[in-house]
């Protein structure tokens, strides 16, 4: 198909995974920020997810303080800030419009219909709501879009570069949200494995819906190992770096023409799927992911270099 | 679908109205009797139903479309008629070979013009008229093109004026749309009134895609077994996108926008998740300055770099030509009949409108004096603008454009008023007559093939004659009666 079809709709689906997943951050915020830390600064648990989304820095040259209604603004429904919630709906919208002959009506009118009601939104809506309320809307409109793409759209290639699109953005999503807890850190050594250390990995659980998930794998207290194998290397587990990778190079060696995509993808997943978590810590967690990262954005690079930058004969 | 579906459609009556469907004696004419039937057997509530049936369906597949276009809500229909514009066998015979030698002669111009120029030194067309004309092309010149077709898709405008008497209104040759709508109108009346398909026999016009397609693989560049066609569109802001996706979906080839092809070598390819892949036929919907900045404006986004060059290669064929506008602006348009002869050796079949050429200081001089009665347009405009319609102007508007036409007379021609006819059409009031024109479309491969029929274009406003969406008009669907 075009690259510019591919590109488009590739980057619709990474939009509205984003949104998504942004939603997630600003929920573990939101649910940490509830915890009486004591010894944190007021608010800084909401540092995370500008940390998380590499935007602490953009954030304190528009907002003079880090506040809940602040982060929610910035990250939620700020036009100008590129990644919020607000601006990837716009983006997913956009690139459907531009494809409109490449996606369903269904999809679309979901599409269309999302937007619609983002543009509507205001901050005292969502305090209204409670931002609960709206990190669940978001999340359900992305679900629904899901859905609906795979209950209505031919198998065809603009199927895969929808999935694709999809799993990259879920995979460095999740790398990300699993790093919170080192922008976090918990007060003194002490408190690891106390009551607020609990309370913190519960919350980044719930987050990534996989508390239950945690609960049926393992049937004892949640411990940091655990909670890493669980979105790590777990590939039952839908929103791990494993199933992300899975999914990956399933759809990479589906859409063919082969090259360092699939090569790069080979080698995250092999990583994965042979990895130990014993590894993973003797590492270091945050620089694990640290590299997963860096890996993700160079399959990225990859992706569109070989599909969507077609050069010359 | 503005500026190119626009055409003049604006003569101006003072004789007796042609009605296609009834006598002046009040007697329904043959082709239209089983049709007046059906509609006396119709009550005024049962039509209306069907007009808003037939809306909501249009603007079922309006919604699929208008989202290529505008934003929520801003793409506005234009207005379909449930009327048919009936046209009996005999006269469609007439009109497509009347269409078919003008085309043919058209082509045969447009080649001579960037080759020998024999009609130039036979004397019959003027010198200054090729080079003083904007959109002549220098860099067309000696080109050889695919079996010397420039023009592979034309729409021409028709008018009648009275029995068996049409004229030729204007020849559009360089990206010609509407056909969309032809396609359309077809699928809603057939789904709305199945029992008048069962007892007319129209000729079918869905197949235009096919043999849009098949007149593409003809022109491909010679050595080319199974060539690839693509639509090139200036993208999705374009007026007529939605024509350009609907016709690359019917043919099942890619919709491609500039950016998405690249040229290599002088061969073009288009950029794919697969690789480049060869591209050898562009329909291309982007007119010529547009098409490459190296070749023409320089600050073109909708182009390809390279395009040209590529052209001139014979690496692959963009349809139209570039530069067949040579052909189709009204001082040209004078000199088709001419043409026919002197390449065809035959008489035209299709009349023109007697048009004054300004630039002759004696048609200047009646022109001036008779601007109450005339129609008078620029050479080079289209769309309608720039343009006086004597009979419906005020004193001053005439004053003023007398101004104009004597600063520059070569810049005008001007026609008399002619009776365009009218065919019944569901308003307000009931069904009542309204001015129409026809837009058929001629495509030349291998050889020249039309659908039959084309786009009837229809006045809605009682006594208009302008038919031009952006003015109230509507559109019709054609039966063309296959005996």
């Amino acid at each position: 198909m075009l690259s510019r079809i591919a590109d488009s709709l590739y980057w619709m689906a990474r939009n509205m995974e984003r949104a998504e997943n942004t939603a997630r951050m600003l929920d573990i915020a939101h649910r940490m920020a509830m915890l009486p830390t004591g010894l944190l600064e007021p608010a800084q648990e909401w540092d995370a997810p500008l940390l998380i989304t590499g935007q602490y820095t953009t954030f304190f040259s528009k907002y003079p303080v880090r506040t809940e209604d602040n982060v929610i603004q910035f990250l939620g429904l700020d036009p100008d800030n590129p990644s919020s919630i607000y601006s990837c709906i716009e983006a997913a919208r956009e690139s459907g419009r531009s494809v409109r002959g490449a996606i369903t009506a269904e999809m679309w009118e979901d599409l269309n219909a999302t937007w619609l009601e983002i543009r509507d939104m205001r901050l005292e809506r969502i305090k209204h709501m409670g931002p609960r309320d709206f990190f669940e809307w978001v999340k359900s409109r992305s679900h629904l879009f899901r859905g609906v793409t795979v209950g209505t759209m031919l198998r065809d290639e603009a199927f895969q570069f929808i999935r694709l699109g999809t799993f990259i953005e879920r995979a460095d999503n999740t790398a990300r949200i699993l790093d919170v807890k080192y922008h976090i850190l918990l007060p003194n050594v002490a408190d690891v494995g106390g009551a607020a250390d609990y309370y913190q990995w519960g919350a980044l659980l719930r987050s990534v819906s996989a508390f239950q998930a945690y609960r049926k794998a393992f049937r004892e207290q949640i411990k940091p190992q655990r909670v890493a194998e669980l979105l790590i290397l777990r590939e039952d587990m839908p929103r791990s770096l494993h199933a992300c990778m899975n999914e990956v190079q399933d759809i990479l060696t589906a859409i063919g023409n082969p090259g360092e995509p699939q090569r790069l993808a080979g080698e995250l997943h092999a990583g994965l799927h042979y990895g130990r978590v014993e590894d993973i810590f003797a590492q270091g967690m945050h620089e694990y992911l640290s590299t997963f990262l860096s890996k993700v954005a160079r399959l990225g690079d990859e992706i569109t270099r070989q599909y969507f930058s077609v050069q010359y004969a | 679908m503005k500026a190119e579906m626009q055409g003049e459609g604006s003569v101006v009556s003072s004789k007796p109205i042609f009605n296609e469907m009834m006598r002046s004696d009040g007697d329904v004419r043959d082709h239209y009797r089983q049709y007046a039937h059906w509609l006396s057997q119709t009550t005024p509530d049962q039509v209306r139903a069907k007009q808003q049936q037939a809306d909501t369906l249009f603007h079922r597949v309006g919604i699929t479309f208008a989202v290529y276009g505008e934003d929520s809500g801003g793409e506005r229909l234009i207005p379909f008629d449930i009327v048919p514009r009936i046209i009996p066998a005999h006269e469609w015979k007439t009109l497509s070979s009347g269409l078919t030698q003008r085309v043919k002669a058209l082509n045969a111009f447009i080649k001579d013009i960037y080759h020998e120029q024999a009609i130039v030194r036979a004397g019959i067309f003027p010198p200054g008229q090729v080079v003083d004309n904007p959109q002549f092309k220098q860099e067309m010149l000696g080109l050889n093109v695919p079996r010397d077709v420039y023009c592979h898709i034309a729409g021409v405008d028709i008018v009648r004026a009275g029995e068996g008497e049409f004229y030729v209104l204007e020849d559009n040759l360089r990206v010609p749309s509407g056909v969309s709508y032809m396609i359309e109108d077809r699928i809603v009346m057939m789904r709305l009134f199945p029992e008048l398909f069962a007892q007319h026999r129209v000729a079918p016009v869905d197949h235009y895609p096919d043999v849009l397609l098949e007149t593409l693989r003809e022109v491909a560049p010679a050595g080319v077994d199974d060539p690839t066609v693509v639509v090139l569109t200036p993208g999705r802001y374009n007026s007529a996108y939605f024509e350009h996706a609907f016709l690359a979906m019917q043919m099942g080839v890619e919709l491609v926008e500039g950016p998405d092809l690249f040229v290599s070598n002088d061969a073009v390819y288009m950029r794919t998740t697969q690789g480049p892949r060869r591209v050898d036929v562009v329909y291309r919907r982007v007119d010529d300055d547009f098409l490459d900045p190296q070749a023409f404006r320089p600050d073109s986004m909708l182009g390809v770099p390279g395009l040209f060059s590529a052209y001139r290669a014979g690496r692959v064929t963009l349809c139209n030509a570039v530069g067949t506008g040579v052909a189709d602006d009204k001082a040209t348009y004078i000199y088709v009949p001419d043409m026919i002869r002197f390449y065809l050796g035959e008489e035209p079949i299709l009349s023109n409108v007697p048009t004054y050429q300004l630039r002759k200081p004696d048609e200047c001089a009646y022109v001036l004096a008779h601007l109450e009665e005339l129609v008078v347009k620029e050479v080079h405009g289209s769309g309608g603008y720039g343009m006086l319609v004597g009979p419906c102007a005020t004193r001053t508007q005439r004053e003023e454009y007398k101004a104009k036409i004597l600063a520059m007379p070569h810049n005008f021609i001007a026609q008399p008023t002619l009776s365009l006819s009218s065919c019944p059409t569901f308003v307000e009031q009931g069904v009542a007559p309204r001015h129409v024109d026809l837009r058929p479309f001629v495509l030349s491969g291998r050889e020249v093939r039309l659908v039959p029929g084309g786009l009837t274009r229809v006045a809605l406003r009682e006594g208009s004659l302008v038919v031009n969406s952006s003015q109230g008009g509507g559109t019709k669907d054609t039966w063309v009666l296959d005996n």
